[in-house]
């Protein structure tokens, strides 16, 4: 069995991306976390590479790294009050705790042993050499309709937390 | 002489495997020597702009600037690198020590990735990627977060109010930065930073495109914290913004992932906007440094000739005029070329 | 030698961190993150199955755009909603949005 370069660099952002993941979750100070979500999202964006999807690989850093994680980090700065140390730490009802912790090994083995078992019919073939262009085909194309409601969506969001971050004001 | 570079890199991978190496290991020794080369050529585009800016800035004030270390100046250079690098390094002890050291490094690391898909030549970047011009602007949208990290790992009240300052304008204007590129990607037809070039063959993007190169030089100004936007960091405001708690190197690796940035967007609008490496007689890598220069200067022009504008200002200028003038721009771009298509020229 | 189901396994793992963080954190922002961790999960899986089992079409990539799309829109409406909250009760913790418990 070679193991090919495309294997080890799967292998190095699996583990960033695995330990940023747990890094989130389990970081007491919530601006550390914030960081690590980042790191994620960059690992994640290796992942999209590795798999020869530039232009999401692109994307995604460009919305997800530059701009929702700015968001997030904005939004902690804004509603902290206390010190940093202690903002994000775990749940105090212990069977909540458990109950989570449960229900999320649960889902796991269930979904793992079904992926590990499942033949898939794996079609071994290069991408498109033209995948920007072929993207570009399908949004105007087949898919024109839920690109303009992902429009009107982002439109519609930006306007309502405009109008929720902003308060409401007392008419005089 | 043009193709000086091209015959340095295959000598150098031929020789690699005449010594008995696959060609990969030779690919990946080449990389390296890219590697080291991207690093030479920001360091000493970094010497000469700190003397450059320094001597320019001096003659628009009708003063003359640094001139007793070496003829007109021109080691002032090294006597700014030495002194930061004596001065102690001060780390406030109730900053957060993880996120304050590694700021200034992402800052640069990031700055230096750009570097990777500009064409320095005729067939001379590192990597051809087919979402080049795209990767630029992804790429170039991560040191928000660094300079987030910067001022929230000093644990300054100051330090954080101008890093989102900052940020607030840094987020603004990649809107319209990347909103006037998309006019030149549909005359051109690819986001591949070598089709771009040869898509200017006959004609140069700046004269097709006007408005698009105003609207991305207003707002590359504004990216780069320089020129008349340059509230979060300037000293009479803030007292230094996201930059105030930082001493000696890790202060100066500020300013030079700046520079570095400024490079790197500089010799991208020659590629995009004035032809790229195409020029008469010069060779190829000749072109593209005066071209990246002029623009440069065109940046320290308006840096020292206009004065500060006001936080709110900016922003009402990014979101009510630079984005509806770049996507009336992408409109007119677009019906300009249906109206050439149905002339038949 | 790294085919399919390694690239779903790592969607489920991050997916099953995500869901952890969703179940068992205090702070509502956290909550948030930990829902991002699991839209880029899905994300992998879309990804992946377009490279492996259709490579000639690109339908996988166009549907995670549209969710990186709707991620961000939840994202904005959604910090904007819990700093309206923080407004008014002065925390983000969860346990204290108690005014629906009877």
């Amino acid at each position: 069995m070679t193991v090919s370069l495309n294997d080890l660099v799967f292998v190095a952002m699996a583990l960033v991306i695995v330990v940023a993941a747990t890094g989130v979750v389990m970081l007491k100070n919530i601006v550390h976390s914030a960081l690590s979500l980042i790191l994620a999202f960059v690992g994640v964006a290796g992942i999209y590479f590795q798999l020869s999807a530039g232009f999401i690989g692109l994307v995604q850093i460009m919305v997800y790294a530059g701009a929702i994680s700015v968001l997030i980090i904005f939004a902690i700065m804004l509603v902290m009050d206390k010190s940093v140390e202690k903002t994000n730490l775990f749940s105090p009802n212990i069977i909540r705790l458990l109950a989570g912790m449960g229900l999320t090994f649960l889902l796991f083995v269930t979904l793992g042993v079904s992926i590990w078992f499942t033949k898939f019919p794996v079609v071994p073939a290069e991408g498109p050499v033209d995948a920007v262009g072929m993207l570009a085909n399908l949004f105007m194309g087949d898919y024109v309709i839920a690109f303009e409601t992902a429009a009107i969506l982002l439109l519609v969001a930006v306007i309502g937390a405009i109008i929720l971050a902003k308060g409401a004001e007392d008419k005089q | 002489m043009e193709h000086l570079f091209i015959n340095i890199a295959d000598a150098f991978t031929g020789w690699l495997m005449n010594l008995g190496l696959s060609p990969w290991w030779a690919d990946l020794a080449l990389l390296v020597v890219q590697w080291i080369c991207i690093v030479t050529i920001v360091t000493a585009n970094i010497t000469v702009l700190i003397w450059l800016e320094r001597k320019v800035s001096g003659f628009f004030q009708e003063r003359l600037g640094p001139n007793r270390l070496g003829p007109f100046g021109c080691f002032q250079t090294i006597a700014d690198a030495i002194k930061l690098l004596t001065k102690e390094d001060i780390i406030p002890s109730a900053a957060d020590k993880l996120v304050f050291r590694t700021a200034p490094i992402f800052f640069i690391i990031v700055s230096v990735m750009l570097y990777v898909v500009l064409p320095m030549g005729d067939g001379m970047q590192i990597v051809d990627l087919d979402v080049g011009l795209f990767f630029f602007i992804s790429v170039g949208s991560l040191s928000t977060i660094c300079l987030l990290m910067a001022g929230w790992g000093s644990n300054n009240k100051w330090s954080l109010i101008g890093a989102m300052r900052a940020v607030a304008q840094m987020i603004s204007y990649e809107v319209p930065l990347a909103l006037s590129l998309i006019g030149v990607v549909m005359i051109a037809g690819s986001l591949r930073l070598s089709n771009i070039v040869a898509a200017q063959g006959n004609i140069w993007f700046i004269v097709l495109q006007p408005i698009a190169f105003i609207t991305y030089f207003i707002a590359a100004t504004a990216e780069l914290n320089r020129g008349p936007f340059d509230m979060p960091e300037a000293e009479q405001e803030l007292t230094g913004g996201a930059y105030t708690e930082y001493t000696g190197m890790r202060w100066a690796l500020f300013f030079l992932a700046e520079y570095t940035n400024l490079v790197a967007v500089s010799a991208l609008m020659a590629t995009v906007f004035l032809g790229g490496w195409q020029g008469p007689w010069l060779p190829s890598w000749l072109w593209i440094i005066v071209k990246t220069y002029v623009i440069m200067m065109v940046f320290f022009w308006l840096k020292w000739t206009f004065p500060r504008i006001r936080m709110d200002q900016l922003m009402s200028f990014s979101w009510k005029f630079l984005i509806p003038v770049s996507l009336a721009n992408i409109f007119l771009t677009g019906a300009g070329i249906h109206f050439f298509k149905w002339m038949g020229w | 030698m790294i085919g399919l189901t390694h690239y779903l396994l790592l969607g489920t793992v991050v997916f099953c961190i995500g869901l952890f963080g969703v179940l068992s954190k205090r702070n509502a922002i956290a909550v948030l993150m930990s829902v991002e961790l699991m839209l880029n999960a899905v994300n992998i899986n879309f990804v992946a199955i377009n490279k492996f089992i259709t490579p000639n079409d690109v339908t996988g990539q166009l549907f995670s755009i549209f969710v990186i799309v709707v991620a961000a829109a939840e994202v904005a409406v959604g910090l904007a909603l819990i700093i309206s909250i923080y407004r008014h009760r002065k925390s983000v913790d969860l346990n204290d949005f108690n005014l629906l418990k009877w």
